[in-house]
Order: C-alpha cells, then sequence, then structure tokens
C-alpha cells in the first residue's frame, strides 16, 4: 500500500516536473538588431520556443561584453533556474568554463569556441560552405575580376570564410583576386564603410563582409549604379537593405541545432557532442538569387549545393595551395576538420598579407 | 587607376574629416572664452541619436540636423550650469557629461538600434566638380561638408573681425579684466558653450544620417574626444582645426586603402591607428615649450573658473 | 526677488559631508523617476538595481571584487587632483601595468618562485608609473597641459594592447584569436574565499587606503601637496616646489592605475585581451570626487560606483532595460554632486534687487 502511494507521488511528481516548463538561457553579445549574427541566433531561440511550446521558456541578456562581466552573467542565468545556457560569442569561452565547472547540473554550450567538458559542448556553423557557393557567383559575374572582402579579425573562422569565397570565386574564375580589408572589430560601421569603399576604389566589383553592421551592403546599393558594384551579405539576408545589389548571401539558421539540442537534454541525453553543422544539416543556406544572376550560374550553383551536401564537394578540396606556393591540401584529399580550425593563412589568389598586430 | 584612387582617398578623407571640424570648431570658440568642455562625446552621442530619430520618423534630415543640434545645446547646457553658474571644476563636469551624453544615448537610443534609415544625398557642386581629381573629391559631398568650410570661415570671421569675437577673446585671455570694464562673462561663456553643443550636435547628426545610415550603442567611437585634441592640434586657430581634421581623417583612412591594394605593410595597424594622438602630443609640446608662443594662442583662463562679484 | 550666490566667510564642514549624501539621494530619486517614465515599477527597479546585487555572498564578493580596481585607480588619482594635477590618462596607466604585469607572468611560465606575484604587482606599479611619467615630463619640462597628453595616451595604450594581443604575445594554441596564454596558476592572485572571485587584491586596495591616509594627513608631504593645491605659493612657501607636485601626483596616480590594471589580468581575466577594462580609469575619477579625495570617502564611493555597475547588468537581465543605463547613474551622480558641492562655499541669498 505504501509503495502504492510512494509510486503513486513519484510519478505524479515526475509528470509535475516534466510539465513545468524549462528555463533556456542565451547571452548575446551585440544587440539583437534586425540582422547580423546576434539576431539569427535569435530567431533560431524564436523558431525553438514555438516547436517546443509550453515545454521551455527562454531568458535573454544581450549586449554583453566579452571579459570579466560576463562570468557574472552566465552565472547568474545558471543560479536563476537555467537547466542549459547558450553563450554565443568565443569571448565567453573561459568565462562558460567555469561557470560550468560550478554548475554540473546545469548543461552549457559553447558557440564558435574550442573548449568542452562534461557538462559543456561547443557548437558552430560551417559557414565557409555558403562562402564556396557565394564565390561561384561571384567569379561567375565578375567583370573587374576583383574581390572584395570586409574582414574582422583575422581568425580561422574569418580566414576559412575568405579562403573559401576565394575557392569557389576561382573555382569558375581562375584570374580572380580577392582583396582584403581588416576593421578589427565585429561591429563598427564607420570602418565598414571607409574598407567598402577603399575596396571598391581598388576596382572590386564583388564585394562581402565578415563583420556584423549592414552598412557594407548599404554602401553597395548606394554605388551600385555608378561603379556596377554588388554585394553578398553574411549572417542574415540583407536584401532590404541593399534590393538591386545584393547576388546572394551566407545565411545561418540555428533553428533546428537549438530545437533538437533542447530536445535532447530534456529527454535526458545531456550535452552531447561538439556540434559543426553546415549545408546537409540545414544550418548553413545561401540567400535567394538576386534577379540579376543568370539562369545558368544559379543551376550551376544549385547543382555544386547538392554535391556538397551528399558530400561529393568540399570547399577546400585537393589541391589547395597557400598564397606562398604551399601544397596545404593535395590533389584527390579534402581539408581535415583539425585543419580547418587552425586555418591562418591565405589561399592563392588572395591579394597582400595576414596581419601581424 | 592611380588618380582615380587619388580621388577615393581624398573623398573619403573629407567625408571622415568633416564631423571633427564641425565639433572642433565649436570646441574651438568654447575654448576661446576660456571654457575646457570636456563633454563633446557626450554632446555629439546624444546630438546623434535625437537626429537619427527625427530622420527615421519624418524623413526629413533638416529637422534632424536641427534635432541634433538641440540635443547638442541641451547636453551643453548641463555642462553650463554647473561650471558656470555653480562654478564647479570644469574637468569634472566635462567628464560626467561625457559619461552620462553616451550612456543617455545608448539608452534612448535602444529602440532604434535594429531600424535603418536612407542616408542623405551628396549634392554635386556643378563646374567645380569637373576638375579633375579634386572635382569629385571636394564637390559631390554630403551638404553638411559645404557646411563646415562655410562654418570655418564664418568661425574665422567671427573671432578675429567681428565686435564680440573680440570680447569673448578678451573673456578667454583675462575675464576678470573683461569683467571691469562692464563684459558679462558669464553670460558670454554661456553662449559660447551653448554653441559648442550645437555644432556637436549636428557633428553626432552628420555621423548617423550621412555618414553611416544607423544607430547603434558607441556609434560615436571617440570622435568627441579626438575632437578635444584637435582643438590642441590646431593650436586654437580655426584653418588649422581643418587642416588637422582632415590629417586625422587621413590617418584614419588611409590604413584601409593601404590594405586594399594589397601592398605588403610590415607596420602594424595599430602603429597606424596610434599615429593621429601621437602627432596631438608632439604638437602640444611643440606649442606649450615657448611661453610666449602658448601665451599668443592657448586662451589664458582655459578650465579656471570665474567668481564673479568676489 | 532675486537669488544670489554669496560666498560664506568660510567653507561650510556639514556641507562637506552632506553634499555626497544629498547627491546619492537625488541620483536615486531621478533613478526612480526614470524607471517610471520607462514604464518599469519605480520600486522594482530599484530593487533590482541596488539590493539585488547584494542579496548573496557571491554578490557582495562580486561587488568588491569590481570595487578593487576602483579603490586603487581613485586613490591614486586623488593625491593628484589634491595638488592639483589632472591625471585624465588612468586608464592607459591601467592598461599598461596591466601589460608589464601580463608580461612578466607570461615570461615565466613554469616558475614556482614566492617572488612571482610580488614582482608582477611591481611590474604593474612600474609600468603604470613610466605611462604617467610621459605627461609629467612633458608638463614639468615643456608646460604641456597634462590633461590632454595623458588623454592622448589612453588611446596609444589601447592600441598597444590591442597590437600585443593580436601579435607577439598572441597564444600559439589559441586558435589565432586576439589573447595570450592563461596565467599559470602562480601568477593569479589568490582567491579569498573559495567559490567566489575576490581575490587578495581588496587587501593591496584597503592596505593602499590606509597608506594614503596616513601620507595625507600625517606626513608632511601630503601637508605640503595639499597647500601646494590650494595656492601654489603658498606651497612654495611651505618648501613644496609645483614640479614636485606633478611628478608625485602623475606617479602615484599612474601606479595605483597599474597595479589596478595588474589586479584584472591577474584576477577575474587570467590572461591578456582586448577587454581589460570597461571603463574604470574614467569611472575612478567620479569616485575620487564623490569621495571628496579621501581614503574613507573613496572606500564608500568604489563600493557605490561598483553596485553601479553591477546593477545595471541586473536590470538589464531582468527588466530588458539597456546596460548603459549604469553610465546614466554615474553621470547622474557626479552632476548632482557637483551641484550640492556647490553649498559647501557658497550659500543662496534672497537680494531685493537685482545687482
Amino acid at each position: 500500500m505504501a509503495i502504492r502511494n510512494l509510486a503513486l507521488m513519484l510519478v505524479s511528481g515526475t509528470l509535475l516536473l516534466a510539465q513545468a516548463p524549462v528555463k533556456v538561457g542565451f547571452v548575446y553579445v551585440s544587440p539583437i538588431g534586425d540582422a547580423g549574427y546576434t539576431y539569427q541566433h535569435d530567431l533560431g531561440r524564436k523558431a525553438m520556443e514555438t516547436k517546443l511550446k509550453g515545454k521551455v521558456t527562454t531568458q535573454i541578456v544581450e549586449n554583453v561584453e566579452e571579459g570579466a562581466d560576463a562570468e557574472r552573467v552566465i552565472r547568474s542565468l545558471a543560479t536563476d533556474g537555467c537547466k542549459m545556457i547558450f553563450t554565443t560569442s568565443f569571448g565567453y569561452m573561459n568565462p562558460t568554463a567555469k561557470v560550468a565547472a560550478t554548475f554540473p547540473n546545469v548543461e552549457f554550450f559553447h558557440a564558435t569556441g574550442y573548449k568542452s567538458g562534461k557538462n559543456m559542448a561547443t557548437y558552430n556553423g560551417r559557414f565557409y560552405e555558403g562562402r564556396y557557393l557565394n564565390g561561384i557567383i561571384a567569379g561567375k559575374m565578375t567583370k573587374t575580376h576583383i574581390a572584395g572582402f570586409v574582414g574582422a579579425f583575422p581568425i580561422p573562422e574569418v580566414m576559412m570564410a575568405i579562403d573559401a569565397f576565394t575557392q569557389g570565386m576561382r573555382s569558375v574564375d581562375p584570374k580572380a583576386e580577392v582583396h582584403v580589408v581588416w576593421v578589427n572589430s565585429w561591429f563598427d560601421p564607420g570602418k565598414e564603410r571607409e574598407a567598402t569603399m577603399s575596396l571598391i576604389s581598388q576596382g572590386a566589383d564583388m564585394i562581402t563582409q565578415h563583420t556584423d553592421s549592414t552598412v557594407v551592403v548599404q554602401t553597395v546599393e548606394e554605388q551600385h549604379k555608378a561603379k556596377n558594384v554588388w554585394c553578398f551579405s553574411y549572417n542574415s539576408d540583407m536584401s532590404k537593405y541593399a534590393p538591386t545589389s545584393q547576388l546572394s548571401g551566407d545565411i545561418t539558421d540555428w533553428s533546428n541545432y537549438y530545437t533538437t539540442t533542447v530536445e535532447n537534454v530534456l529527454a535526458g541525453k545531456g550535452v552531447g557532442p561538439n556540434v559543426w553543422d553546415g549545408l546537409k544539416d540545414g544550418m548553413i543556406k545561401i540567400a535567394p538569387f538576386n534577379a540579376a544572376v543568370p539562369k545558368e550560374v544559379r543551376d550551376h550553383v544549385n547543382k555544386v549545393m547538392a554535391d556538397m551536401k551528399a558530400g561529393k564537394v568540399h570547399a577546400f578540396q585537393g589541391p589547395v595551395l597557400a598564397q606562398d606556393g604551399t601544397v596545404k591540401v593535395p590533389k584527390g584529399q579534402v581539408m581535415s576538420d583539425k585543419d580547418l580550425g587552425g586555418i591562418n593563412y591565405y589561399v592563392q589568389g588572395v591579394v597582400g598579407n595576414v596581419p601581424k598586430g | 587607376m592611380g588618380l582615380d584612387l587619388l580621388t577615393y582617398i581624398l573623398f573619403a578623407t573629407v567625408m571622415a574629416g568633416t564631423p571633427l571640424i564641425i565639433a572642433g570648431l565649436g570646441e574651438l570658440v568654447t575654448e576661446k572664452a576660456g571654457v575646457l568642455n570636456l563633454g563633446c562625446e557626450g554632446m555629439m552621442s546624444m546630438g546623434a541619436v535625437a537626429a537619427f530619430a527625427v530622420a527615421f520618423s519624418t524623413h526629413n534630415y533638416f529637422l534632424a540636423i536641427l534635432a541634433g543640434m538641440g540635443a547638442g545645446m541641451v547636453m551643453s547646457m548641463l555642462f553650463a550650469v554647473a561650471a558656470l553658474t555653480l562654478m564647479a571644476n570644469q574637468v569634472a563636469c566635462g567628464l560626467a557629461l561625457s559619461i552620462f551624453g553616451v550612456g543617455l544615448a545608448a539608452f534612448v537610443g535602444k529602440p532604434l538600434e535594429s531600424i535603418s534609415i536612407t542616408a542623405g544625398k551628396p549634392i554635386a557642386i556643378p563646374l567645380l566638380d569637373r576638375i579633375p581629381v579634386l572635382g569629385p573629391a571636394f564637390f559631390q559631398q554630403q551638404p553638411l561638408v559645404y557646411f563646415s568650410w562655410a562654418l570655418l570661415a564664418a568661425v574665422a570671421w567671427f573671432l578675429y573681425r567681428s565686435k564680440l569675437g573680440l570680447v569673448l577673446r578678451a573673456v578667454g585671455e583675462s575675464p576678470v579684466s573683461a569683467h571691469a570694464i562692464g563684459y558679462k562673462v558669464v553670460r558670454i561663456r554661456y553662449l559660447a558653450v551653448l554653441f559648442g553643443g550645437a555644432m556637436a550636435g549636428i557633428a553626432g547628426a552628420f555621423m548617423v544620417v550621412f555618414y553611416t545610415p544607423l544607430w547603434v550603442e558607441g556609434m560615436i567611437a571617440g570622435r568627441g574626444w579626438i575632437s578635444i585634441a584637435l582643438v590642441v592640434f590646431a593650436t586654437w586657430r580655426p584653418l588649422r582645426v581643418l587642416v588637422g581634421a582632415y590629417l586625422f581623417g587621413g590617418c584614419m583612412v588611409a590604413q584601409m586603402f593601404v590594405q586594399a591594394s594589397g601592398i605588403h605593410l610590415n607596420i602594424p595597424a595599430q602603429f597606424l591607428s596610434a599615429l593621429p594622438y601621437l602627432a596631438t602630443v608632439l604638437v602640444l609640446v611643440l606649442i606649450s615649450h615657448n611661453r610666449s608662443n602658448i601665451r599668443l594662442n592657448s586662451p589664458a583662463s582655459l578650465g579656471q573658473p570665474f567668481l564673479p562679484d568676489v | 526677488m532675486w537669488l544670489k550666490f554669496e560666498q560664506r566667510p568660510e567653507p561650510s564642514s556639514l556641507m562637506r559631508y552632506l553634499s555626497p549624501l544629498i547627491a546619492v539621494g537625488l541620483m536615486l530619486l531621478s533613478g526612480m523617476l526614470l524607471f517610471y517614465v520607462l514604464g518599469k515599477s519605480p520600486v522594482a527597479g530599484f530593487k533590482i538595481f541596488f539590493l539585488n546585487p547584494i542579496k548573496d555572498g557571491y554578490g557582495i564578493s562580486e561587488l568588491l571584487l569590481k570595487a578593487t580596481p576602483l579603490m586603487l585607480c581613485a586613490l591614486g588619482l586623488s593625491v593628484g587632483f589634491r595638488a592639483n594635477v589632472w591625471n585624465i590618462g588612468a586608464e592607459g596607466q591601467l592598461l599598461i601595468g596591466a601589460l608589464a604585469a601580463g608580461g612578466v607572468a607570461l615570461a615565466f611560465p613554469e616558475t614556482h618562485s614566492p617572488l612571482l606575484l610580488p614582482g608582477m604587482i611591481a611590474a604593474g606599479a612600474v609600468g603604470g608609473m613610466l605611462w604617467a611619467a610621459i605627461p609629467a615630463w612633458l608638463r614639468t619640462r615643456f608646460n604641456a597641459n597634462e590633461i590632454l597628453t595623458s588623454l592622448m595616451l589612453v588611446y596609444v595604450a589601447q592600441l598597444m594592447v590591442s597590437w600585443l594581443a593580436h601579435g607577439p604575445w598572441k597564444d600559439p594554441e589559441g586558435f589565432n584569436f586576439p589573447q595570450t596564454k592563461m596565467f599559470q596558476a602562480n601568477a593569479m592572485l589568490p582567491v579569498l574565499v573559495t567559490g567566489n572571485r575576490v581575490n587578495a587584491a581588496l587587501f593591496l586596495a584597503i592596505g593602499a587606503l590606509i597608506l594614503g591616509w596616513v601620507f595625507m594627513n600625517r606626513s608632511f608631504m601630503g601637508y605640503q601637496m595639499k597647500v601646494a593645491g590650494q595656492a601654489e605659493n603658498a606651497g612654495r612657501y611651505a618648501g613644496f616646489s609645483a614640479k614636485r607636485a606633478i611628478w608625485m601626483g602623475m606617479l602615484v596616480g599612474g601606479g595605483m592605475a597599474g597595479i589596478a590594471g595588474m589586479s584584472e589580468v591577474a584576477g577575474p581575466i587570467g590572461q591578456i585581451t582586448e577587454h581589460i577594462s570597461p571603463g574604470y580609469g574614467f569611472a575612478a575619477m567620479i569616485v575620487a570626487f564623490v569621495g571628496r579625495l579621501s581614503p574613507i570617502g573613496i572606500f564608500f564611493a568604489s563600493l557605490l560606483l561598483a553596485l553601479l555597475y553591477v546593477g545595471g547588468e541586473q536590470v538589464q537581465q531582468y527588466l530588458g532595460l539597456p546596460s548603459a543605463i549604469s553610465n546614466v547613474f554615474q553621470g547622474m551622480l557626479l552632476f548632482f554632486l557637483l551641484a550640492s558641492d556647490v553649498f559647501i562655499n557658497f550659500r543662496l541669498r534672497r537680494m531685493a534687487r537685482r545687482q
């Protein structure tokens, strides 16, 4: 009798627990805005929340500066009862690891980093796949054979993007050159604008960015008629800021990842493996083609995309040569994830040298 | 390509230098009256946010500039009351204004952060813009660029050719003597501070409405402080403010162009970025060293409170 | 009817103590009004901003942690401000001190020597002093205004940190991210209570406050500097040269800021990155003023400003307000203080006729 009551209590107790919505925390490095890196994360969060309606509630803190203060914010989400916390910027890596060590019952997920642990996993997107495809479009449509890239910091993620874009462009236009300007910030509209203008002044007619504001595409849109320049957006589809000049873009869609990950934790599967998803998992997409993109180009890109999803084509398939001529990936092979994660060189076709400071 | 590139660089330099000229000239007038207002960054930020809000809701860019000007003046009023009427330490007041202004702008501007507007259109000056190289660089610019040149002429005329300008300079040199003659020192200083605020507000408006058509916390990115440095760099002379602003602006854009060209430079980018600040220190040293030189140029009573009837 | 400021026959010592309290009170009132205007309950806003941060032990330790660099910097600045030496470059001196201390840590990644931490503290102080010596020298030798030179050097210091983090000091195993290796355990300041982050730097700060009090109030040089600040001629008469005051003021300010920088990188950060200081050097000036340039006042003022920082974060998390609200409060506090300070030396009198 007592055992039956106990069992009833346990069952109803777990049912109650299962029914109380689980708190999921998100830490953003910049304001959400309406385009850009954080905006895409927030779209993913919203999609997850809709799909798992009733089972989770989310708590977000935006514009949290990387540095010593981030630890306090992350910790406060944990003490607030969040069972999962997603920290979306590289600079949160050490603070996340520290808090994870203090809260073994909370699962932590860190984006774009490299430290993980028992209750901490990393996640990242294969942005370079979308870059390769954008590069093909650029190579097919450029008139000057020069592309311009506005970069933030010379870290592997950005180098991968530049190199993949270059590989894609040169796969259809062996004469193509990519010029790079570093603005040393993820978000600095003034500098991004000046960088764009300086690239245009060098003759680049295909411009893209690995920074976070909409100014690059807006500047290209402004100069589009006079200079016949086109752009590719990053993270978000920015065509509403550049309706005539955006040819395509490299879009990140975190919704599948967030939904699946949260479901897994709810099902008791724990923090799971480190995730690095791309085209085939639906995390990376390209923005809709501009009307100006001819059918022949669209078909080519779609074919390559299908091949990439099937694993037949890789953005860094051999031969891949560094700027100085060394063979990084011989013909017939494909760059390993490990090597990808440490790219700190330009491939052939990129003009200029990687900044030392 | 060579000359074309030069045009680009000059164009970018002019754009980058314009907010510095406007804010710098405003600060120059303030300092000529003997008041050191370190709150430029805060005034520019509020001017920017106000201008952006008005530009977004009314699509009237002229109104937006007026709004920026107004916001700058309101902020400078805070400083003026604290430093001129309550006679508090000017350095502290300026600092408070810059911290408060930047914070308030971030605060008020929060709902505006996701919005984008179309940037103001440049206006070409006919004939002049046909001049090779220089034409497109200087005469196909935003209206506020032309305003900055007009402002320079107006400020120079005001300070050195008008009676009120003479009085203002006298107030800056020796407020006690000016007071003895019968000039209303505090009132003139108020006007000077308000003018400085108005200009800072317009400079802020330029940043968000014409330069990069969006608002985000921290947009001004230190340009207010650079404008203050600029006044010193220019040894408190209006024309030199323009030259200095283009030099500073040029430094800021030059490294972009160098990178874009693919030229191999072994100098770290940070060193190039540091040049304007080091240059300012150097100029400050050079002009201060010669005591008569500095007496000639910097307002003698700069930063010191004036106590009437004491 | 006209109100006029009339100088008091002698400064009111009552107002001197009352003024910061009035300023804080006005700030709280304005804050609650601000919350109301933004559509949030003023009471909830007040609770979340001012009470949440200190509701548990971790919160208090975070407050102390945040207050430590403010205390160190403000103390250094106050020595200078008393002597009319305006060091606006504390932020830059903090960064250079952090670099110097970090450099020592990175140079000796394996050592177990007990001299490592003291060496880092000394390096931090020396680094900050060297950076402050530049404006001091330029002022004494060339008469260049130290406000502007020290300010320009802040930018140069920030760029130096950026260069080192991106370049020569970058962690080779750090995937090319702009940061150095993490410092080894012996190079980190010991934490005072496990599980919290407040560390031994707090003792340094309190020790410095005590030393500062002794110096200002019990030493002859402190007296000289106080007098020199108020009237240069009188100071010279007391045997103190203006030049010495400038050097003292700048060096002490720089040294303390340098130690503050060390305490950040050998404390909560644990490495050199581009995010060493969220503007401590500037906030410290507010702390110095609100603290009336006295060590005891600075102690309380740094706690208050630390609370403003942490409270801003809380309000951001729970009320969705931008964290810039901290700066709004800081600015308001300083303005109110400057306003109420007037009444130390002046009082309002009603005049029958305009004079």
